[in-house]
């Protein structure tokens, strides 16, 4: 009885694992010789370029300081560092002998033209809904960009997580293929922005969390996660800016990098505007905007901006008067001189920090980053600059800062433990992007 | 190598990116005007304009400004006749003189955003500029003469 119960159990056992590894084989593509350069029409090679902006691939694609699109960037993830491959129509290296048909699979399916399946890090589970027309573009853009040779350092993914059939596994539980699907019932406005938000762009790549299988949790879609060590903020009516993100203040943001009821865009989102979405015409960050705008509801909450803006602007002379307090006089000391606000609205170029995003989030994770790292001239908002404090202040003075700005500008309750978590965010920010 | 635009003059620089761009302005471009206080940005003295916005040159490092236009207390003026400038004179603002040109910049700066500041303005915009000497009162004045000039001119 024993032996035909372990025959059965081990037959079937069996019988799974060949139709999984019948589910999860891919035929090789075979390789062509590099297309001719001169063969793509160029608005198409040029519409390339503006989609390529959308879903921002040089961000990823390029090591800093390196040679564009040919990768090298190590992505961390709880599963190890992935390092980003070469993208350029290197033959070797890179994927000059790809077809259209292997371009496209990978886009569609994250499966690479050998037949192994890609890691989740590249996120075809977005780029699989963009459209046909749109694939064989952005196909002619990178064909077209100048080859070079760069082979990508190993992952450090961990056996068996890196035995890359399983994969197939992740594609059964966590991925469905197919197209953007346009709703009828919406702008065509409206259909853009989220053509590109949920195709391209991958925005909910940051902005959603993931589970414990690194795969987003579509019942939260946009509710805000914690990625590359900055909080990627809530995107819904849940995002908790005094202020709600209106198209006027998206399109803002998302065209310069600043929003004067928001911030100053930092971090891993800078390059997205910067390096990304400037390639975009106007009309495809106003769609990006109008989706946006729809999904946190910003219209119906617009009623209380100006009581807000005036709240925030009847704070913002704090701690400029001979008052003692210590951590006011550090705050005039240090801040107020480029943050403060005369009214009756906020400048651009002085970040009122009572209507700060950083200060409203859950955490300071995104407070203490810009206060230890500052924000470059190419990173924020135009003519906009903010120094470094790593070397002038203490982890005690920017958790005093933290702590007062919190107290001062928000009614949201006090951040805990930021003294340690400024410690771990100053150890973090010494080994830069690998 | 870094690119800057100084005082309307086109400069490479050699230092380092992580180098604060007050020693590049003083030590390798040899523009001594602005001053080192604290080096922790907690003082003002070191403040130039990048891209025309008052800055803390301490703190900031000469990578993060690649191909700003940097003006410092020499370039505000060609003529050194910027109407701060010349009110600071006309009320013989400073005493030992040292935390002038932050002052001046850090006023400037302020100026075009608030071309006719309150006390309130003045006192938030300016709180990171200290004097030892506590010329603040006559700092205070000479904003306010040279904004009511910037206004009639």
């Amino acid at each position: 009885m024993l032996k035909r119960i372990v025959i059965g159990a081990g037959s079937l056992g069996l019988a799974c694992l060949l139709v999984f590894l019948a589910l999860g084989w891919r035929p090789v593509i075979a390789p062509i010789d590099p297309p001719d350069r001169t063969g793509f029409p160029t608005d198409l090679i040029a519409k390339g370029e503006v989609l390529a902006g959308a879903g921002y691939c040089a961000v990823c694609h390029t090591r800093p300081g390196g040679p564009t699109l040919a990768g090298g960037t190590g992505l961390r993830t709880p599963f190890g560092t992935i390092y980003s491959t070469n993208i350029t129509p290197e033959p070797e290296t890179g994927i000059g002998r790809w077809s259209l048909e292997a371009f496209a699979r990978a886009m569609r399916e994250g499966v690479s033209r050998d037949g192994s399946h890609l890691f989740p890090a590249f996120p075809y589970d977005h780029f699989a809904k963009i459209s046909d027309d749109d694939v064989k573009a952005l196909y002619a853009y990178m064909m077209t960009r100048p080859p070079v040779r760069a082979v990508a350092p190993a992952n450090t993914i961990p056996f068996p997580l890196n035995i890359r059939l399983l994969q197939e596994g992740w594609k059964i539980l966590f991925f469905r293929e197919g197209r953007y699907q346009p709703d009828a019932s919406r702008s065509a406005e409206w259909n853009r922005g989220a053509y590109l938000a949920e195709s391209l762009g991958h925005c909910s790549g940051c902005h959603t969390p993931r589970n414990s299988l690194g795969a987003e949790k579509t019942a939260d879609a946009y509710a805000g996660a914690t990625i590359d060590n900055w909080i990627a903020p809530a995107l819904t009516d849940a995002n908790p800016s005094p202020v709600p993100w209106t198209e006027t203040e998206l399109y803002s943001f998302l065209r310069n990098g600043v929003a004067p009821l928001h911030g100053v865009t930092a971090g891993p989102m800078s390059p997205v505007i910067h390096t990304g979405l400037s390639a975009l015409p106007d009309a495809d960050v106003r769609a990006l905007a109008v989706y946006f705008a729809g999904l946190d509801r910003a219209a119906s909450r617009t009623g209380a901006v100006d009581a807000a803006v005036k709240d925030a602007l009847a704070r913002s002379g704090l701690g400029s008067t001979q008052e003692y307090d210590p951590d006011a006089r550090l705050y005039a000391g240090a801040c107020m001189g480029c943050h403060y606000n005369a009214g009756p609205t906020p400048l651009a170029v002085r970040p009122e920090l009572a209507l700060n995003s950083a200060l409203a989030l859950p955490e300071p994770t995104n407070f203490i980053n810009v206060v230890l790292s500052g924000i470059g001239r190419a990173e924020g908002g135009p003519g906009l600059v903010m120094p470094s404090y790593a070397a002038a202040l203490s982890d005690g003075d920017i958790a005093r800062l933290a702590a007062y700005l919190r107290r001062t500008c928000t009614d949201k309750p006090p951040w805990t433990d930021i003294e340690k978590k400024v410690a771990v965010a100053r150890a973090q920010r010494t080994p830069n992007r690998d | 190598m870094t690119t800057l635009d100084l005082n309307g003059r086109a400069v490479s620089v050699q230092s380092p990116d992580d180098t604060p761009l007050l020693w590049v302005i003083r030590d390798e471009l040899g523009l001594t005007g602005t001053k080192f206080g604290c080096g922790i940005g907690m003082c003002g003295a070191c403040t130039v304009h990048v891209d025309g916005r008052a800055t803390r040159s301490c703190v900031t490092t000469v990578g993060a400004v690649a191909g700003a236009k940097i003006t410092t207390i020499e370039g505000l003026d060609p003529n050194g006749q910027h109407p701060l400038q010349t009110a600071w004179i006309d009320l013989q603002v400073p005493q030992c003189g040292y935390c002038q040109s932050g002052q001046i910049m850090q006023a400037a700066s302020m100026l075009k955003d608030y071309p006719d500041p309150t006390d309130e303005d003045i006192n938030a915009s300016m709180a990171g500029n200290l004097c030892r000497c506590m010329t603040y009162v006559r700092i205070r004045s000479a904003i306010k003469l040279a904004a009511s000039r910037i206004r009639g001119a």
